[in-house]
């Protein structure tokens, strides 16, 4: 009887371990967040090469997390790619019209992310707004090719 | 000519039919739900299989998790990227090798063991004395084993992926120096619990069905003398190792790449 107990202790602790386990991986690895969703604005802009940039990538001001690319997709209209982002609502009516939206990387292997950076203009972006000025990424290759050029002129 | 072609034949037919056995005998097992008593032979597998299988699956998880901090980190500090060490130890965890390892231990050591046992019931014909009496043996031996395996494995997985990525902060954080907040703050930017963790954890269970499944069916289906065990134990672990790996690629094909 007393071995049959020591058993299902031994079982329950396991099942419990791996309950305590996935918490763990959800919570610390992969951070997701328990409180309730947080309210966002969304904001657009094109740009006319993205690199790698993809969904979910993030959206920094001023080297702050401050949002997350939530769409990419081709703009049929002008043919350069339209990325959606979705920002921290307490941004709203904060981000003047002339900021400036780039695609930067994150150290010599990391990823790419939308970086942006606030102008002086006194209105301001709301919901659903384009932002106009934009910096494409930076492609190796296209750098090579110029700086061959430059240097094939001379 | 026509002896090749026949014994190719014969061969195609023989497997089909071990196939064909092997899939009855697991639709008869894994139906029904276990009686008061039923629940307690289960719970004992769980101890025997799970529980018992933990000590080898953790020590390994944390033994891989310190070589993945150590590789890791002298291949990045090359480029100076080695603050993308927690990112890369989580993800090879816990897309490949926690399940695919703790797999191949677990069919080492538990599905070795339950060949072993199934099959020496059969050879001491434990097995025909209980349909004698009117136990149905996939009821009562097969099923409680099948089940524990089934639940054990991801169990077992979720453990090594969180020894080994602390094996992995202990040397890179610890002992080589690397930024702690860098290591969580990149592992939690790169790993999608949907796309990563559980993906993983399905592959867990995929494999924890496949290997119990090859392990009780090799221990019931075994020639019943003790040659008969030891040719059933051996394949049990050679066929449950190539199941787990060629099954690895096809579901990562499936979850991670450009084929699904």
């Amino acid at each position: 009887m007393k071995r049959s107990k020591m058993m299902e202790f031994g079982v329950g602790l396991f099942v419990l371990a791996g309950i305590l386990g996935m918490v763990f991986l959800g919570l610390r690895v992969s951070g997701i967040s328990l409180g309730v969703p947080q309210d966002t604005f969304t904001l657009q802009a094109n740009f006319a090469n993205i690199g790698g940039l993809k969904s979910g990538s993030r959206v920094a001001m001023a080297g702050v997390t401050i949002g997350r690319v939530t769409d990419v997709a081709l703009d049929t209209e002008w043919l350069d790619a339209r990325v959606t982002m979705e920002l921290d609502e307490d941004l709203e009516g904060k981000i003047s019209r002339d900021s400036t939206a780039s695609i930067l990387t994150s150290g010599l292997l990391g990823e790419q992310y939308v970086g942006l950076s606030v102008g002086g203009d006194p209105e301001m972006l709301e919901e659903g707004d384009t932002i106009r000025d934009t910096q494409q990424a930076l492609v190796l290759e296209q750098l090579i090719q110029q700086f061959v050029s430059n240097m094939t002129s001379d | 000519m026509i002896r090749p072609i026949a014994s190719l034949g014969r061969g195609t037919l023989e497997a089909l039919s071990a196939l064909g056995r092997a899939s009855m005998f697991l639709a008869q097992s894994a139906v029904g739900i276990p009686s008061r008593e039923g629940w307690h032979l289960w719970l004992r597998q769980m101890h025997f299989i799970g529980v018992m299988s933990l000590a080898i699956v953790l020590v390994s998880g944390l033994f891989i998790g310190m070589v993945l901090g150590l590789q890791g980190y002298t291949i990045l500090v090359g480029f100076g990227a080695e603050d993308a060490l927690g990112q890369m130890v989580a993800l090879s965890l816990l897309r490949e090798l926690a399940p695919v390892v703790a797999a191949l231990l677990f069919a080492g050591r538990a599905g070795s063991a339950l060949t072993a046992e199934i099959g020496l019931m059969k050879a001491t014909e434990q097995l025909t004395s209980m349909e004698m009496i009117g136990i149905d043996p996939l009821r009562r031996i097969v099923a409680p084993r099948l089940w524990a395996g089934f639940i054990s494995m991801p169990l077992l997985t979720v453990g090594f992926s969180v020894v080994g990525i602390w094996g992995g902060y202990l040397v890179g954080v610890q002992w080589l120096g690397v930024f702690d907040g860098s290591y969580w703050s990149n592992m939690q930017s790169s790993v999608a619990f949907v796309d990563d963790i559980l993906n993983g954890m399905l592959k867990s269970v995929v494999f924890g069905l496949v290997v119990t499944w090859i392990a009780v069916f090799q221990g019931y289906d075994l020639i019943p003398t003790s040659e008969g065990i030891s040719r059933a134990t051996t394949r049990t672990v050679v066929y449950s190792s190539l199941a787990v790996l060629g099954l690895d690629f096809v579901l990562t094909a499936l979850m991670f790449g450009e084929l699904g």
